[in-house]
């Protein structure tokens, strides 16, 4: 287990150089004014871009650049992100927990209601409320988010006013941003609790909740399918029949035995979900105008801001491989009987 | 052998039901310049104006489903839109599986070296979600149609090269395989005419239900602006123009919801159709069912 876990990381690296330079690679089709921007920190230095070009030598071969890009990276400098008009790791610190609040909301709904109307689908199955939740796991995972995210922006912001766009409001922008208020973690919810300010972080929870509905479905839908059939599945086990012969209550058969064994499978799924929201985010953030790292990949790529799109992705590329480790782990903690082969 | 698993479907209510949708978008693709007939001979997909006024019209006799920001007629791009998608969907995955088929057999044929070199590349495609990987690469291609489908190539072959060479590796070890090398065959004749046959079928069943999917990337990256450009009688792109008008018009805020539920249930038909199709054949395909 050691071992595995210590060659995931190891390998971590190895994909992180994979992705960059597939990248870097792919920006060499750019010409040298735009990658100059890869070098900039400061907008002043916007006017002397040949400069910059001879400086870093940007028509050099590939390789030669590229050793160059990654030492500075390494050294934590990534460059200035003309879009978000701050350097790209600044850019970083800055959006990426608003993302992990925002997946962490998501995946508790997910968890929370898969589960929920998982297990009611199971337990009556066929009845019409195990159809209703057949039909929502069916249509909710065929439903694009940005048509889901679009449908509710109009019938929650536009009719009824109750949950606006963005990452927070203006009065709350003043109040995080006033001397009083320490920002201990990054993430508003846990800093508004921190700070006691309960109107802050009521506004906070009220920006994040549409975002994480329209995030959540896809893997909603998921998270029904699989824990209706894990859930039939120990219900047919003989140790249930056993609890059931014994005269135990229902509910104590179905949420004690039953529930313990079927929720296995969720957890994993919903750890791989975790990662799998972050490509979702993209789309979630620019719809909702959420003030995270998708939106701002997706500025960074649509204004083609060469330095934000190398960061994001290498970010991304990170995350991910850490996600998936931790899966892999969650996986082999939840149930003793699996084993990684090494 | 066919013919079975298409009584299967038809048997199946969700998966008739997924059929039903993919064979009625595949007749609309079709009749494409019957059911609305071409304006642009240079360029059938790029959407008919009827005047520069920029507040989309609700559904009239003129324009059944209406129009959208600058008065594109929703009607002509859905129906142009199908046939966009099919033609997205289909080359997409056809080279997607082309290459995928290509990299994984040789991997798994050669192995070693090669098979190292390819396995570590699709561990890098796999190391970030496809669509932002897709996003960035269109982004950095220039947005546009034939780019967009170049960046999904690109993400979507590695999951084939795995599966294919999955599948050529427990063909190779078989008895015929060892019995055509000892009559002589070798290198590429005995892959091509022995190997890949007998192992490429689960795979194609599998590449083609990714239409559904590959279409659905696709109009995400339009319309997130890195795709189809506006005007184009693309899905994501006309939901991409409903953005402005989702809040309505101040008093009343479904005063535009055809802007978003026109484009917007056509994709979700589209998705269902293809996912429902999918999931019968899995069904079908899953060796513990009967």
């Amino acid at each position: 287990m050691l071992r595995y876990v210590l060659r995931r990381i190891l390998l971590l690296p190895l994909v992180a150089l994979g992705v960059t330079f597939l990248l870097f690679f792919l920006t060499q089709r750019l010409s040298p004014e735009m990658r100059a921007s890869l070098y900039i920190k400061d907008p002043r230095q916007m006017g002397a871009l040949e400069e910059v070009i001879q400086k870093y030598g940007l028509r050099d071969n590939v390789f030669k650049q590229y050793g160059r890009w990654l030492g500075s990276a390494l050294q934590g400098d990534l460059g200035y992100s003309q879009s978000a008009n701050m350097p790209v790791s600044q850019a970083i610190k800055e959006y990426l927990p608003a993302t992990i609040q925002l997946a962490v909301v998501t995946i508790v709904l997910v968890v929370f209601f898969g589960v929920w109307f998982g297990t009611v689908s199971a337990v009556k199955k066929d009845k019409w409320q195990d159809v209703c939740a057949r039909m929502i796991s069916v249509g909710g995972f065929s439903l694009p988010i940005f048509v889901l995210g679009l449908l509710l922006l109009m019938f929650f912001y536009g009719q009824l006013g109750w949950f606006p766009p963005g990452g927070y409001s203006i009065s709350t922008d003043v109040v995080i941003h006033s001397p009083a208020f320490h920002s201990y973690t990054g993430f508003l919810l846990i800093d508004a609790l921190l700070n006691g300010n309960l109107a802050v972080f009521w506004d906070v929870l009220r920006h994040l909740i549409l975002p994480a509905v329209t995030l959540c479905i896809g893997s909603f839908a998921l998270m029904v399918r699989v824990m209706r059939s894990s859930m039939l599945e120990e219900l047919g086990k003989d140790y249930v029949r056993t609890a059931r012969a014994k005269g135990l209550p229902e509910g104590a058969v179905v949420y004690r035995h039953a529930g313990k064994n079927a929720i296995i499978p969720v957890i994993t799924l919903a750890s791989i979900q975790f990662i799998r929201l972050l490509g979702g985010t993209v789309i979630v953030e620019t719809i909702f105008d959420y003030p995270g790292i998708g939106r701002f990949g997706v500025t960074a790529a649509q204004q083609l801001d060469i330095a934000g799109i190398m960061g994001f992705s290498l970010m991304v590329a990170v995350l991910f491989v850490l996600g998936n480790l931790l899966s892999d782990v969650l996986y082999t903690a939840v149930d003793p009987r699996i084993k990684i082969s090494e | 052998m066919n013919n079975r698993i298409f009584k299967r479907i038809l048997q199946n209510k969700a998966s008739l039901t997924g059929f039903v949708l993919v064979a009625c978008f595949a007749l609309v693709a079709l009749l494409a310049p019957v059911l609305a007939p071409v304006h642009n001979p240079h360029n059938p997909y790029q959407l008919p104006q009827s005047s520069y006024n920029v507040t989309p019209q609700p559904p009239s006799a003129e324009h059944i489903f209406g129009t959208t920001e600058q008065q594109y007629d929703l009607y002509y791009g859905v129906v142009w839109g199908t046939r966009l998608a099919f033609k997205i969907g289909i080359t997409v995955t056809f080279f997607a599986f082309l290459i995928g088929l290509l990299l994984g057999a040789a991997a798994a044929y050669f192995g070693g070296y090669i098979d190292e070199i390819i396995m570590r590349f699709t561990d890098v495609v796999f190391a970030v979600p496809s669509l932002v990987l897709a996003m960035v690469i269109a982004a950095m291609l220039g947005p546009d149609i034939k780019n967009m489908m170049i960046a999904l190539t690109a993400v979507a072959w590695p999951s084939y090269a795995r599966l294919v060479r999955g599948d050529v590796l427990s063909v190779k070890r078989r008895d015929f395989v060892t019995a055509s090398r000892a009559l002589g065959a070798r290198g590429p004749r005995l892959l091509l005419k022995h190997i890949l046959p007998n192992s490429i079928y689960p795979s194609v069943v599998v590449a083609s239900l990714d239409i559904g999917y590959i279409v659905l990337t696709a109009a995400s990256l339009s319309f997130l602006g890195l795709g189809a450009q506006p005007g184009t009688a693309d899905w994501g792109q006309l939901i991409a123009m409903a953005r402005n008008w989702v809040l309505g018009s101040g008093t009343d805020a479904f005063a535009y919801w055809y802007t978003v539920v026109v484009p917007g249930g056509v994709i979700f038909l589209f998705v269902l159709g293809w996912n429902l199709l999918g999931d019968g054949f899995r069904d079908i395909l899953d060796p513990r069912q009967g």
